[in-house]
């Protein structure tokens, strides 16, 4: 069992040549914050990334930030906080939910972790995900090879982008060394109006109406009564809440919660929430802290429509005994399971019938996680496609083998889908 | 036509032709499949006007089981494929091959679904770009990234090329606005990539496609975010005494925290051909005009319209106009969007360059240019889209002039790059294509390259779809999927061999 510690993306290279020539599998490593994340590995040897840190290039005015993969996030987070802006994709914060020590004290994920897994929050119902903000990488891919793709600016067509093939790859096609970001400036204001009461089905018609007026409103999630009290330490009471962040400059916000109030004063009493009670909530809700509770029961991350996700959530209550809140409108649904049992088959049953859409499960046993897919698995021509794409950057399987999908000689999985929707 | 390399015609579909149109036939049938050589002439080029070539036949499916039967029976008897949208593309993406299949998708040409809960439309891939917001803005939505193609330019052709506009530095590129597609592969599989939910699961496949240049599938369905217009929109339109200064003040602008929905520049030789052409009554003796938009609800507009104008007289503006009408903003724009025409009016031909550089080496490129006109004798005017850095240089020339495209074209090349020597890029919007195939290593190196290629392989291993375009060299798949190891020259000898 060896542990690689590069402290520069040259160094990088010489470890991933040699485990390549030996077929020797590597975990890539940067915090391990998300390391619950994806099926359980089995390698030897491991690739630890989180020396390989530093910004390398800040420039405010060009919004454009550089730096080594295993820069902390939360230094980057900083030093954009000190010039005014962020990362308008608001990437979040799996610590919490996944718990131990891994979550606290600084280690809350490195900026390659944040594309690896194409991380993002709230507000990607406005600005996007880690993937709508990339610019540039170098990467090593599993054959040992040294490889750049886009560059600094944010209009590049050059060539494929292969910065967006590492959003979401979870380490398994290339090992990320440096990383450009697109940064924007922070909003000058932030308010939030909530409408209290609102049974989901209400709430996702309120959220509809919202983002189809002009008020320009940047996240919009639903809490169903007593999830509402497990953010903000409670001090918003109980009550289901419905809430419309608006974000930008003082006399605008005003002026769009004012729109907002009377487009839906009828739907339900409103209450405003402001600056930092405002950031507080929304940090709770990105970092799926309702579910925060320190166990191990599965909890599901789900995508779908807007429009239909609550009715999704609706029929599987009848078969099961879920906890369940909506971010982006109604489309990200939140599910916690009451036993511990994933119900996967269920779930993803259920998605399909109500449209489609994916199902990751972010939180769950190792066993379970060994034994169920924790990605929603492809159709089978997508699969075949993935595995091709898979092969051709690692063909030895020495990345992250089988985090994401099971490698090579493995069919059970694809086999298990046949019949999903294509 | 100058000295561009095209892959060599293969013999084997040239001598089976007749074949070949007759099984098109039966797979479209119709009026889908054209062979005669007058009615080809048509597809024979693309907006990258100075190549042109006949296909070895036209074929326009209307369903995806048509495409799917055309791809699979290309792939298995080795017949090259050009997929074409409405051939808008600038950089030769749709130039056709003599030994390939033209593939036309402008029969797919309705919308799908308007769902205005969720904000998305579906719509097949040779909808126009403007015809998506047509159909929506009764109800007051729009479709975000605006080419300045966008009456002709198709959605799939859009995905192919990850097109951008005016708009994109506050909404994003085509990839930030469409949400999945339906695609089909050369081998004939028919997958989806995303759909109407937000992020693709697994690998992002749909970004990969987007901007792909029609050499990865042929989209077959395209889903897109639909936007609320904005409640309004004004324009300032500032001139300044020199370039530096004007991007200074675009520097400013973002420093102060505003993303203004559009920011142009024009250079001087750009300005006076769009004001004798249009009469917009841009100011004459300024080098550098710059037209910043503000959009969104008009207590914003307002107050961010008094910051500007506050950040351009810091920045030595000599005038500043701000728009008090619809029809006043329209016609600050109407000498920007008039340029290229414009300028057409001054020069019998004009060659469009599209490269992207970080803001502030604007001066140093301008310079740049002035030095390489004189080189090369030929006038340049510039529109800029000066808040993400992507310029447009209009190289003057006359195609009837012998030697002057050639001319054109290398100083096309070396403004191109010196885009990338002060960090930017080869294309902005426009696309490699054949245009800058062979400026891709200027770029990236040969290692960069392969990992193109590999996506290349896992897509359409036999290299069938749009080949000669994007990369200056394909290399076999075989070849690339071979592994270098250097058994003896391992790095870590002290670790344990298994």
């Amino acid at each position: 069992m060896t542990t690689f510690t590069p402290s520069s993306s040259a160094e990088t290279l010489p470890t991933i040549q040699w485990a390549a020539a030996e077929e020797t599998p590597l975990e890539i490593l940067g915090h391990g914050s998300k390391r619950g994340i994806g099926r359980p590995l089995q390698t030897e040897h491991t690739l630890d990334l989180s020396k390989l840190t530093g910004i390398t290039l800040y420039e405010p005015a060009e919004l454009v930030l550089s730096a080594k993969a295993g820069t902390p996030l939360a230094e980057i987070e900083q030093l954009l906080a000190e010039n005014g802006q962020q990362f308008a994709f608001e990437p979040m914060d799996y610590g919490p939910l996944l718990g131990g020590e891994l979550g606290q004290g600084g280690k809350n994920g490195t900026i390659g972790g944040v594309l690896a897994s194409n991380l993002s929050g709230p507000r990607r119902l406005k600005a996007g995900a880690a993937r709508d903000h990339i610019l540039g990488v170098a990467a090593v891919s599993g054959r040992g090879e040294a490889f750049k793709s886009g560059g600094r600016v944010v209009k590049n067509v050059t060539g494929y982008d292969l910065s967006k093939l590492m959003a979401n790859s979870w380490g398994t096609l290339a090992v990320l060394t440096d990383v450009t970001f697109k940064v924007l400036p922070a909003a000058e204001t932030e308010v939030t109006l909530a409408i209290r009461g609102l049974l989901d089905e209400a709430a996702v018609a309120a959220m509809a109406l919202a983002l189809g007026s002009s008020a320009e409103v940047s996240s919009a999630a639903h809490l169903p009564e007593r999830i509402a009290a497990r953010v903000a330490g409670g001090k918003h009471g109980s009550d289901a809440a419905t809430l419309l962040r608006v974000e930008g400059f003082g006399p605008s916000v005003v002026y769009r919660i004012e729109a907002l109030r009377k487009l839906l004063g009828k739907a339900g009493p409103l209450e405003e929430i402001a600056g930092e009670a405002s950031k507080t909530i929304w940090r709770d809700i990105r970092d799926c802290r309702p579910f925060a509770d320190s166990g191990t029961r599965p909890v599901w991350r789900v995508s779908m429509a807007p429009s239909e996700a609550h009715h999704m959530v609706m029929a599987l209550r009848m078969q099961a005994a879920v906890d369940a809140f909506y971010d982006w409108q109604g489309g990200l649904v939140w599910l916690s399971m009451r036993e511990d049992d994933p119900e996967a088959d269920l779930l993803r049953g259920l998605i399909r019938k109500h449209g489609g859409g994916h199902a990751t499960l972010v939180r769950a046993s190792a066993p379970h996680r060994a034994a169920l897919p924790v990605f929603e698995p492809p159709p089978p021509h997508l699969a075949a496609l993935s595995a091709r794409l898979k092969a051709e950057f690692d063909p030895k399987n020495i990345l992250n083998p089988g985090r994401m999908a099971p490698g090579a000689g493995s069919a059970t999985l694809v086999q298990s889908t046949e019949g999903a929707a294509s | 036509m100058s000295g561009l390399a095209m892959p060599k015609p293969d013999a084997e579909p040239l001598r089976r032709r007749a074949e070949i149109v007759a099984d098109m036939r039966i797979i479209v049938p119709g009026e889908g499949v054209v062979d005669a050589a007058n009615e080809m002439r048509a597809f024979e080029s693309d907006g990258l006007t100075a190549y042109r070539q006949l296909p070895l036949v036209v074929v326009l499916p209307e369903t995806v089981a048509q495409v799917s039967r055309v791809l699979k029976y290309c792939n298995e008897r080795n017949i090259r494929v050009v997929p074409r949208g409405s051939g808008t593309s600038l950089s030769g993406g749709a130039l056709p091959l003599e030994d390939a299949v033209l593939l036309v998708m402008s029969r797919f040409n309705r919308i799908l679904q308007i769902d205005y809960p969720n904000r998305t439309v579906v719509a097949q891939p040779g909808v126009t770009n403007l015809g998506i917001t047509t159909a929506v803005e009764q109800e007051g939505f729009y479709y975000a990234p605006d080419p300045s193609s966008q009456i002709a330019c198709s959605i799939g052709g859009n995905v192919a090329e990850n097109s951008g506009g005016v708009h994109c530095l506050k909404y994003g590129l085509t990839a930030n606005n469409v949400l999945g597609i339906e695609m089909v592969l050369m081998n004939g599989e028919v997958i989806r990539l995303g759909g109407s939910h937000l992020d693709q699961e697994g690998y992002d496949l749909l970004g990969v496609m987007t901007g792909s240049e029609g050499l990865l599938g042929v989209v077959t369905e395209v889903t897109v975010r639909i936007l609320k217009k904005p409640e309004t929109a004004r324009a300032l339109l500032i001139g300044f005494p020199t370039s530096e200064q004007g991007g200074q003040c675009v520097a400013d602008i973002i420093g102060a925290g505003i993303i203004p929905g559009g920011m142009e520049m024009m250079d001087r030789p750009a300005i006076h051909a769009a004001e004798d052409f249009v009469h917009a009554g841009y100011p004459l003796d300024v080098e550098a005009l710059l037209i910043v938009e503000l959009d969104g609800p008009s207590v914003e507009v307002d107050h961010l319209i008094g910051l500007v104008e506050a950040i351009a007289y810091r920045n030595g503006s000599t005038t500043c106009r701000i728009s008090q009408s619809e029809q006043e903003r329209l016609s600050f724009w109407a000498g920007r969007k008039a340029a290229f025409p414009a300028v057409g009016r001054i020069s019998p031909d004009y060659y469009c360059m599209d490269g992207t550089i970080p803001r502030k080496e604007l001066p140093r490129v301008l310079a740049g240019m002035r030095d390489l006109s004189e080189k090369y004798g030929l006038g340049v005017a510039n529109v800029f889209h000066a808040g993400d850095g992507n310029l447009h240089p209009l190289i003057l020339y006359d195609a009837n002039v012998p030697g002057e495209l050639d001319k054109a074209e290398s100083f096309g090349a070396d403004i191109l790059r010196l885009c990338v020597e002060v960090g930017g890029v080869l294309t902005g919007e426009h696309g490699v294509g054949v245009e800058k195939r062979d400026l891709m290593p200027a770029m990236f190196n040969q290692i960069d390259l392969d990992q193109q290629m590999r996506v290349k392989c896992a897509f359409d291993p036999n290299h069938l779809l749009n080949p000669g375009k994007v990369f200056p060299q394909l290399r076999r798949c075989a070849e690339l999927g071979r592994m270098h190891v250097h058994r003896g020259q391992v790095a870590f000898p002290d670790i344990p061999r298994f």
